[in-house]
């Protein structure tokens, strides 16, 4: 089949799909499922890895090659797959538990490295799987089981972290804003090099509403912006509000100000994108979604097949009897 | 006594059958590296040898220490022979240091080969002899001490370069290898040669480098300190092409051969850790055989990059010691339930924990064998001798292709570093190991079987019409789907069981040095063989013929004959450097009442020490 003619349905197995009825990760499931048909990849061409987890079940529900793998280790196993065949799309779903937890690591070095896979990383902030305990996402005084007096840990801010790790493609959307969450998915493939995309994805049986702040219709316009590229980092109901940097301090200001803030996704200096990603967090800014940063880099994988193919042009196809004996060799004759 | 001393009298040349030479020194003195070199002209003059190397875990412990002491031990032979012997006959030691450690094991009458220039009192403190010093406390009677003023020597030889003192200090390891060639007779030409290519780029080294070698050699010429110099025969080896080569390079070209051999990029995915690091060292060179090393954050993104390479249609290999391997043991479960093929070498060092990093050990057996959760077998094979791990290391890839599944290659930090001959194998000899992708769509089943092998079908991303999805959860029968039905899930683990035995259908039948039947069978797995052989020759040499030894490569599954070989002996002795863990393997599945003998020393076995537990069994 052609890759044109692809449609949702090629992407959907015959496997129930297993999530508690109004979980936000049957939003994400759709939302792939519509922009895989679109990317003019062939089906075969397609890698699902996941770690462990409720967001980890996601490559059973696609029917691409798939891959559940075991708890934080998604990205490791993809930088395999990646590096034996660079030509295929890798996808990583995984989850604020699997990837910034017991994953961190794995995590912050596909960053760094720049391996050409996407990560969809669905932050419900809570472990669903394993019946609600408080995830490295949850908010300090977070009561749950685990922490009947409040959790005490302070909580990652992922994007800070991906831009920190170097990631080349850093985003945000949300699992109920479903055109946001498809072009902002469809980004993500466009981009070569780790895109790292967290989506704000409600577990409505153990954290109900924990972006409800943020997402809920009636407050959403107030409290999100929704950033463009190249354009004013404008806001509001009614587009009345907006962004204005005085040095590394955004501040909110009447849309019609000048000066105002202009966002630039390719800007080389992280700084203002790391600006970016502290907003939100009850000082009156609003929170942003879409795309922080991206730049142009060579691929981890890139540079990994190159070097094997350049050794085998500068010095020929292995030969392995050459190989065996080289070195200092001697000679014992037959016996006479 | 009527000597003519107005002319120097040629030294006598005398044939022996063999040498066991230790250098010993600091662990910045190069002692590897003159030990090495040694290694090399005794091969290239075809003698047979075994080599022990043994330093520090400590890369620069402070100078003149016990900590930093450094250790070469060489035998070279013109016989077949084993093992890198007991104890040396010879010992050359670089500092006070050096000596407090190894005289222990020199036999009364070794030769001592000391450099003076270094029993300052400031090194007879750090070594701990206080105020005395052995070379004139009388201490040393009982042994043939041949002083030599090393760093002054080595000085004067290189006063036409233009090193500074300390740097000329630094060829003092090649004056004393100068000596010892002459006094073994080598030839310079050779090392002259490498010692060119080695340091090409500094040639004022490489110029003080052969200077001092050269001067040892006049050195030993013009002094009469020694009376005779000494020949070893070439040994007796079979009939072909040799080089001397390490564990650890053996392995590697194994597993690049078995590459070649599968038609299969490699993948090797690693991090770095003792005594395994000289194998990704290899490889790394190797990517014009198509090669790819990738040096992961951790031990657990190693292996899980390896399975995503796997998953992915290369011949993924993953390589570390006893730390690395309890890490990696979650991914191995998920490699085995994925049922995808994949090398997992551990080469063995002591433990537990970081415990002795740079010794050696074979205490990993039964984490092999079972340290994981659930019921998940896996095939092990082991190396016995340095050139063997190019074997073990084809044979774990052969299987794991064959039968999709992980497999383990044990090797140990004694095989990694120590070296000798091998007789380099005919290239078109090897089998094919290649096996087909999957490419059919219709009526593909992820999870169908092999009939014979009960291997699944390998079909990787990019077959069109051959999507499917592979995890940990327990996988239903056939299809692969996820499933959680209990009768599914008793059929998965004995079909994971069975196909770990069906190996045992076609790997050749145990087979024993020695008599088919008798008194003794000793039982042996990696790195003891050369100790375990040795002793079994030693006494068929003296005309003893009664024990027998049998050597196992494949550890799981044993070798269909295994039980009925056992029981034609009257007694069965595992010698293992643990406490006791084939021997447990076989008493648990032979019901055989099995002796060990165990040492856990971070060394290996002496052959006498294997020799004495065979009397006392021979004679109780």
């Amino acid at each position: 089949m052609s890759p044109t003619e692809l449609t949702a349905k090629d992407f959907t197995t015959d496997q129930e799909v297993r999530w508690c009825p109004g979980c936000g990760d049957y939003s994400i499931l759709k939302a792939v499922q519509n922009v895989f048909p679109t990317l003019g990849i062939p089906r075969e061409k397609f890698v699902v890895v996941s770690g462990i987890g409720c967001s980890s079940r996601f490559p059973y529900y696609m029917d691409t090659f798939g891959f559940h793998t075991i708890h934080g280790r998604a990205p490791a196993v993809a930088t395999g797959v990646k590096l034996a065949n660079p030509e295929l799309s890798v996808w990583i779903a995984t989850g604020d538990g699997d990837a910034l937890s017991i994953g961190g690591n794995h995590l912050i070095h596909a960053m760094r490295r720049n391996l050409d896979v996407k990560i969809l990383m669905f932050n419900n902030r809570i472990y669903g799987l394993t019946k609600g305990q408080y995830s490295p996402t949850s908010e300090v005084g977070k009561v749950t089981k685990s922490t009947p007096f409040g959790s005490v840990d302070r909580p990652f801010n992922p994007l800070a972290l991906a831009i920190g790790s170097g990631a080349t493609f850093v985003a945000r959307t949300i699992d109920i804003m479903v055109p946001h969450l498809k072009a902002t998915i469809e980004a993500a493939a466009r981009h070569k090099g780790t895109a790292f995309v967290e989506i704000f994805q409600n577990c409505n049986v153990f954290n109900d509403g924990a972006f409800a702040s943020v997402t809920e219709k009636t407050v959403r316009d107030d409290a999100l912006v929704d950033m463009q590229d190249h354009k004013p980092l404008v806001f509001g109901k009614d587009h009345d509000k907006a962004l204005r940097l005085n040095g590394l301090k955004a501040e909110v200001v009447g849309a019609s100000e000048s000066d105002l803030w202009v966002h630039d996704e390719t800007d080389t200096n992280t700084a203002r994108a790391y600006v970016l990603s502290q907003l939100g967090q009850g000082d009156g800014t609003p929170t942003p979604i879409g795309v922080f940063c991206r730049r142009e880099a060579e691929t981890f994988d890139g540079d990994m097949v190159r070097q094997v193919e350049n050794a085998k042009a500068k010095n020929g196809p292995g030969d392995l009897q050459a190989l065996l004996t080289a070195g200092d060799t001697w000679t014992v004759g037959a016996k006479s | 006594m009527g000597v003519d001393t107005t002319q120097p009298k040629p030294p006598q040349v005398e044939e022996i059958e063999e040498v066991v030479i230790r250098f010993a020194g600091d662990s910045g003195d190069g002692i590897q590296l003159t030990g090495d070199r040694f290694t090399t002209e005794a091969a290239l003059v075809g003698n047979d040898l075994a080599t022990l190397p043994d330093y520090p875990a400590e890369i620069r412990a402070p100078a003149g220490t016990l900590p930093g002491v450094s250790g070469y031990q060489l035998r070279f032979s013109s016989l077949d022979i084993m093992t890198p012997g007991d104890q040396p006959d010879v010992l050359v030691v670089m500092n006070p240091a050096a000596l407090k450690v190894n005289l222990a094991d020199l036999p009364k009458g070794g030769v001592i080969i000391v450099n003076t220039d270094s029993f300052s009192s400031n090194n007879l403190k750090k070594a701990g002899y206080g105020e005395k010093n052995p070379l004139e406390d009388g201490s040393l009677d009982a042994f043939r001490v041949l002083p030599i003023e090393l760093t002054r020597l080595t000085r004067d030889a290189l006063e036409e370069t233009t090193l500074t003192p300390k740097e000329k200090d630094r060829s003092k390891n090649f004056f004393a290898l100068g000596v010892l060639f002459w006094l073994y007779n080598r030839p310079l030409e050779n090392t002259y040669q490498w010692i060119g290519e080695k340091f090409k780029k500094l040639p004022e080294v490489a110029k003080a480098n052969r200077l001092a070698l050269k001067g040892g050699w006049a050195y030993g010429q013009a002094t009469e300190i020694f009376q005779h110099t000494y020949k070893v025969a070439p040994a007796p080896l079979e009939p072909g092409l040799y080089r001397n080569i390490i564990g650890n390079t053996a392995l590697a070209l194994g597993l690049i051969a078995a590459g070649q051999k599968s038609k299969l990029p490699v993948f090797y995915g690693t991090y770095p850790i003792t005594p395994a690091s000289d194998v990704l060292h290899a490889l790394s060179r190797y990517k014009n055989y198509g090669v790819m090393t990738f040096q992961a954050e951790d031990e657990i993104a190693a292996i899980a990059a390896t399975i995503g390479a796997a998953f992915t249609g290369n011949l993924a290999v993953t390589c570390t010691s006893g730390p690395g391997m309890v890490l990696k043991g979650e991914a191995m479960g998920l490699a085995l339930m994925v049922e995808l093929p994949l090398v997992i070498c551990d080469v063995q060092r002591g433990g537990p924990s970081t415990g002795l990093p740079t010794k050696t050990e074979q205490a990993d057996l039964l984490m092999a064998m079972y340290g994981r959760h659930g019921e998940s077998p896996m095939p092990i094979v082991s190396a016995s001798t340095p050139a063997d791990c190019f074997n073990a290391a084809f044979e774990a890839a052969r299987i794991a292709l064959k039968y999709m599944t992980p497999v383990i290659c044990l090797t140990d930090g004694y095989l990694a570093n120590g070296s000798e001959p091998w007789k380099v194998p005919a290239a078109d000899d090897l089998p094919d190991i290649s096996v087909p992708f999957c490419t059919e769509p219709q009526g593909f089943l992820p999870y169908s079987r092999d009939p014979k092998t009960l291997a699944r079908p390998w079909a990787i991303p990019g077959a069109a019409g051959l999507e499917h999805r592979v995890g940990g959860l327990e996988k239903a029968d056939q299809t692969g789907n996820v499933s959680y039905d209990p009768d599914n899930h008793q059929l998965m683990i004995d079909l994971r069981r069975a196909k770990v035995e069906r190996i045992a259908d076609e790997i050749p039948p145990a087979e024993v040095e020695g008599p088919e039947s008798g008194k003794l069978l000793i039982v042996g797995w990696g790195s003891t063989y050369g100790a375990i052989a040795g002793v079994r020759r030693d006494l068929e040499r003296k005309g003893d013929s009664s024990i027998a030894h049998l050597h196992l490569r494949h550890l799981n599954p044993f070798p269909k004959n295994l039980g009925e070989v056992l029981a034609r002996y009257e007694k069965v002795l595992v010698p293992e450097l643990n406490c006791g863990q084939l021997v447990k393997l076989l008493r648990d599945r032979f019901l055989v009442p099995a002796v060990g003998l165990n040492k856990v020393q971070g060394k290996p076995f002496k052959k006498v020490e294997i020799l004495n537990k065979v009397q006392e069994m021979l004679e109780s």
